[in-house]
């Protein structure tokens, strides 16, 4: 069991910030994601593009963003549960929650926090009628172990970064790689499409495009994939394979928490917005793009300011009746939990003879 | 109305016919104006914002009206998403201008 004072779902840069904002506090937060990564939308739908509305930042890439993000926290020690979806929360006798994962990952806290933007990030599957089918029977959305498939055939799918990266990179691993795209122009990093142009030159990528994977043939395991090909004439082949990979990139779903008994108004989770951001159940709260109240904006230098005032509002449950001083981090320094110090440099006092 | 103003007819994913008014002068595109008027639940149009990342805002042009041309990315994201038409466009790549007037299109499924 994990245990934590502030238990945040969604490791985007909301979450994030609650972190430092909450040690800031002395208080101990831990972060679960359904994403292999931190930085949630920032990191998963448009990393390398910029944003000019985070104050102070004239200009900032979004991948930029998550990682000045982890760097200013990581002084007060985030625990992350990444690649895992927070699936139910219990409420225990004494007030507190625990909240488990998809993978069966326990966390105890007498707070959560759910930071959740648009919802968990899930794979989109192409529209093929037997997918479900062979899921973890050959087919996957993500690759987590990329070692599973050494000395296999694999076909991936896909016409963006995630499908060009693992196409070069299984194809010093798997004894096959095929790639399967719609149109012959991939939309990816210069040297990422210029890579796979190389090892298709080589013969170690097998690129098929303009083409479709229309159909999938085993029994219990993936044995082959069909596809057509609409170049001209449209045929129909089949490539045998012991993996089939789509990589269509994720879309966001609301997910388990909708049945977490929070009122929820159009896809987001309803939070007092004069007070804390607290959700209709007392200790839940509700920060950034997932919380709805009159007025709101979904924007990150909002989730900022929710996740600010939702960790005063969590000391205060965690610590009744402490009278709280507002502290410039410039006066006090910030006292990490690693041990670390930082703070700004004493003036120089000296006379000028 | 306004001057500035277009009429447009937008099917929603449920099949439902709304025939709306949206300004050219608030620099609005196709999407935003699907969201404003809340014509598909909030979460699953517009997604990326608006960065043709996503294709959540992917429609069917239905009216013959000339729209200005599909750039890279467009193109790009609509050859990895599903559901895909020869009429099918970005609604978040459609800036609302005065040549928009009665444009007719059809949001595709979620996907």
């Amino acid at each position: 069991m994990i245990k934590t004072d502030i238990l945040i779902i969604g490791a985007g840069p909301t979450g994030l910030f609650a972190v430092f904002e909450a040690g800031l506090l002395k208080l101990k937060c831990h972060l679960i994601d359904a994403l292999p990564q931190p930085g949630g939308q920032c990191s998963e739908i448009y990393p390398k593009k910029p944003i000019y509305d985070i104050p102070g930042f004239p200009e900032i890439l979004a991948d930029d963003l998550t990682q000045n993000l982890l760097e200013q926290c990581k002084q007060f020690e985030p625990g992350f549960t990444l690649g895992e979806r927070a699936e139910t929360i219990d409420k225990q006798e004494d007030g507190t929650f625990i909240v488990t994962t998809n993978k069966g990952t326990k966390h105890h806290a007498p707070i959560v926090a759910i930071a959740g933007g648009l919802g968990s990030f899930e794979p989109r599957k192409p529209l093929i009628h037997n997918i479900n089918f062979f899921e973890d029977k050959g087919v996957e959305y993500f690759i987590k172990n990329p070692e599973k498939y050494r000395n296999k055939r694999v076909v991936i799918s896909g016409g963006g970064d995630s499908a060009l990266d693992w196409s070069i990179f299984l194809a010093d691993i798997a004894s096959e790689v095929t790639l399967i795209h719609r149109r012959n122009e991939f939309r990816g990093a210069l040297d990422s499409v210029e890579k796979v142009q190389e090892l298709k030159n080589s013969g170690k990528i097998n690129l098929i495009t303009p083409a479709e994977v229309t159909s999938i043939v085993g029994d219990r395991h993936v044995k082959a994939v069909v596809v057509t090909q609409a170049e001209h004439i449209e045929r129909e082949f089949e490539i045998e394979c012991d993996h089939f990979i789509p990589l269509f990139g994720l879309s966001p779903k609301l997910g388990p928490i909708a049945n977490w008994g929070l009122e929820i108004e159009k896809n987001a989770i309803k939070v007092n917005n004069a007070l804390d951001y607290q959700t209709n159940i007392p200790g839940i709260f509700a920060i950034g793009d997932i919380n709805t109240y009159p007025g709101k904006l979904k924007l990150i230098l909002c989730g900022f300011h929710e996740a600010t005032l939702m960790c005063q509002a969590a000391y205060q449950i965690l610590n009744p009746g402490k009278k709280y001083v507002l502290k410039y981090t410039t006066v006090s320094g910030i006292d990490g939990f690693d041990g670390s110090r930082k703070e700004a440099p004493k003036a120089v006092v000296k006379a000028i003879e | 109305m306004n001057q500035q103003d277009v009429n447009l007819k937008i099917t929603d994913r449920d099949g439902v016919l709304h025939e709306i008014v949206a300004p050219t002068d608030m620099a609005m595109n196709l999407m935003e104006v699907v969201r404003s008027y809340e014509l598909a639940p909030e979460g699953t149009i517009g997604i990326c914002g608006g960065m043709a990342m996503c294709a959540s805002c992917q429609c069917y042009v239905l009216s013959e009206t000339e729209l200005p041309e599909k750039q890279d990315d467009e193109e790009a994201m609509l050859s990895e998403a599903f559901y895909v038409k020869d009429n099918s466009r970005l609604g978040c790549q459609i800036q609302i201008t005065p040549e928009m007037e009665g444009l007719e299109v059809e949001l595709a499924p979620e996907s």
